[in-house]
């Protein structure tokens, strides 16, 4: 994986010095609340319900044991002793004293971490598939293009202050694992007609009130392009992009309102300019980049089937595994979605339990997921079983992956300003009802994503079943959506009606999916067999 | 500047140039809108609000010897777009920022092309001499031609 050179580290360095001296002088009463607000938030420290909460960037979602040991340890040291993993494959700390935080960027930056741009009207963190370099069905290892882009993102003086934050997604794979098209920018990483690799843009999806698909704008832009490119297609937004009502302020709507045949003719316009001001890295840069995510030595002839005589075992395996691109290898994820759990959430022991076992079984490397879930990237398929018994008894192996009680959601209204209802409570009695009835194994794939507000963290447009918290007249209040998908076949999700109380909520997923159990044919999952039959048979199940 | 206002003219005057890195005589004269000095050909200042677009002035850049942009909030960043256009179009007069320029922008400003301030609030000398000495490198090209992190790598 990547590591920082001595350019790296000073930049980091840079900022935390830069960020203690802002810190003190709020804390000396040099700064108002005001003066501060924009500087500590281009450092992902915002101002929740109780406490300050500071987001940390992982930068396409990659951790090595140490640098997961370090969050563990900054769980236990300046929180109170959680962790919570974001769908930005972030991890953020809801407890943090004011002043206590230039202490946490010191122990970041100790391992080659930070919390540069993990919020503000800026590029964030670069996203990417999860099981980027691992998986079977990849074309190539996208995080050193992800990488080179969070160079040039980093304290870029021209993209500082856009209308509004700009997310990047990067992904080589046609299995979509990072919501790759409901980015500001999505990234795919494709072969050309000439055997050359190169980009395809998507620009200006996103989800928030406005949720949209990202329509392609540059089907092929070659690799010593990339920056400029992407350049291009900032300052076409920076200029133009709405300001004037930061509901409409994000790219998809300047995309939305031009038509993307027009901005994708302005980005063309701008980007042969720019092709003259020489913005570009080399391809030597991306050269470096790439040797320091050369596959680990990987053994050649290893077992490629594990010993699967203990049931509980081979449940976990089928459920919570992806198949690597090296015979022997496999990807195992580890759920931070137990029965009645907090989505997300991991407590200091086990994250620095996690990060043990990144260096034992898979070569000090683990992901975060956008799905908040950790990664294993790179595990002996003879070692599984034993990987397996250490999760099991520190309860973080739930077989549940991708099943209705993987359940994205975001903090809600229990820790969130912005919210208007609770997520958490909801996916906790939701996991609980399928845990009781037994329904979750027959059910099978069915993703289930729940905001707490409009702003859509948890993803509920592209949920197979969404939902989404309103304040009603001082009551919270929960909307029923179905058919949203992040992955390859991306779509938005559709209301079914009217909105339901906190238990009528859990009620009405369960009604959902007894008609999906009822309707299904052979081999469908709940979002195919939505799309062959369509709202009405839901609609007369819930409201008939 | 309020007596400037009465007439029309919108420009900062010499005296609310807080810093300035350039050697050569400042432009006496306020600064006109961008469609005043469009029309008008004897202008040699002209400012620029941020919904302007600063290639309508790529025609006139040889008689042009004062840009100001305007940053009337601190969150508007589409002055920075503005700079570096001008810059990359090879305009070499002077281009001062003003309106809400903070402390912990300028930095950035310079490297998009500025080389004068005339912040709304005065900056505290010992902030500024901080900020421009907090990063040591720049991780992109950008129009102030500081070497790239990118470029040091690879010599």
């Amino acid at each position: 994986m990547y590591r920082y050179d001595t350019y790296d580290q000073a930049m980091v360095d840079a900022r935390v010095a830069e960020f203690r001296d802002q810190a003190q002088r709020r804390i000396d009463g040099k700064l108002t609340e005001d003066q501060f607000k924009p500087l500590r938030l281009m450092n992902g420290l915002y101002l929740q319900l109780h406490a300050y909460m500071l987001r940390v960037a992982v930068p396409y979602g990659t951790l090595s044991g140490a640098q997961m040991h370090m969050l563990g340890d900054i769980a236990d040291k300046y929180d109170r002793g959680y962790g919570h993993f974001t769908t930005r494959q972030n991890i953020q700390y809801n407890w943090i004293k004011l002043e206590e935080a230039g202490d946490i960027l010191a122990d970041l930056a100790s391992v080659e971490m930070h919390a540069i741009q993990t919020s503000g009207n800026c590029i964030r963190n670069i996203s990417s598939d999860h099981y980027a370099g691992a998986a079977a069905d990849e074309l190539i290892d996208p995080r050193p293009y992800a990488e080179l882009l969070r160079q040039w993102s980093s304290f870029h003086p021209e993209f500082s202050y856009l209308p509004r934050k700009f997310k990047i997604a990067v992904i080589a794979s046609k299995r979509d694992r990072a919501a790759m098209r409901l980015h500001d920018i999505g990234l795919e990483i494709v072969r050309n007609a000439a055997g050359e690799l190169g980009a395809a843009f998507y620009i200006g999806g996103g989800m928030g009130r406005t949720p949209m698909v990202g329509p392609l704008i540059r089907d092929f832009v070659p690799l010593d392009q990339l920056i400029t490119y992407s350049e291009a297609a900032l300052r076409v937004y920076n200029r133009y992009g709405r300001r004037d009502n930061k509901y409409k302020a994000r790219i998809k709507i300047l995309v939305h309102e031009l038509g993307k045949d027009e901005y994708a003719r302005q980005v063309e316009e701008e980007f042969a300019h720019l092709l003259e001001q020489n913005v570009e890295p080399p391809l030597a840069e991306l050269e470096r980049i790439k040797a320091m995510f050369a596959d680990p030595a990987f053994k050649p002839g290893l077992p490629t089937k594990a010993d699967r005589t203990d049931p509980a075992f081979a449940l976990w395996m089928d459920r919570n595994c992806h198949a690597h691109k090296t015979p022997g290898y496999i990807s195992a994820t580890i759920s931070l979605k137990p029965v009645g759990g907090i989505p997300g959430d991991a407590s200091a022991d086990q994250i620095r339990l996690m990060a043990r076992l990144a260096t034992q079984y898979s070569f000090d490397e683990c992901r975060v997921t956008h799905a908040q879930n950790i990664v294993l990237p790179h595990v002996e398929i003879g070692q599984l079983h034993a990987l397996w018994q250490q999760l099991d008894a520190a309860g973080l192996a739930t077989p549940n992956l991708d099943q209705i009680d993987d359940i994205i959601a975001c903090p809600g209204l229990d820790y969130c300003s912005l919210a208007n209802a609770r997520s958490i409570p909801v996916a906790q009695q939701i996991s609980e009802r399928f845990a009781a009835n037994g329904k979750a194994d027959a059910i099978g794939e069915l993703k289930l994503k729940i905001s707490g507000c409009i702003n859509a963290c948890g993803h509920h447009h592209a949920g197979h079943i969404g939902i989404l918290g309103v304040d009603k007249k001082g009551l919270e209040n929960y909307q029923l959506l179905l058919g949203g998908s992040e992955a390859e076949d991306t779509s938005l999700g559709k209301i079914t009606g009217p909105g339901f109380d906190e238990a009528g909520i859990v009620d009405a997923v369960e009604k959902a999916t007894d008609v999906y159990l009822a309707q299904r044919t052979d081999g469908e999952r709940f979002l195919d067999t939505y799309r062959r039959i369509g709202m009405e048979p839901f609609k007369e199940a819930l409201y008939g | 500047m309020a007596e400037q206002l009465g007439t029309g003219h919108l420009g900062t005057g010499a005296d609310t140039v807080q810093l300035r890195f350039r050697d050569d005589e400042q432009v006496d004269h306020p600064a006109v809108t961008v469609d005043a000095f469009v029309d008008q050909s004897n202008a040699t200042a002209v400012r620029i609000e941020p919904g302007d677009d600063a290639r309508a002035l790529l025609g006139h850049l040889d008689r042009i010897a004062l840009v100001e942009v305007n940053f009337p909030t601190y969150g508007d960043g589409r002055g920075f777009s503005a700079a570096r256009i001008l810059r990359e179009a090879g305009y070499t007069g002077e281009l001062r920022a003003v309106g809400d320029v903070l402390v912990d922008r300028i930095d950035a400003m310079r490297r998009c092309g500025f080389d004068a301030f005339a912040p709304d609030v005065p900056l505290d000398e010992a902030d500024v001499a901080a900020a421009f000495a907090r990063f040591p490198e720049v991780y992109q090209a950008a129009a102030d031609g500081r070497v790239p992190i990118w470029a040091l790598r690879h010599g």
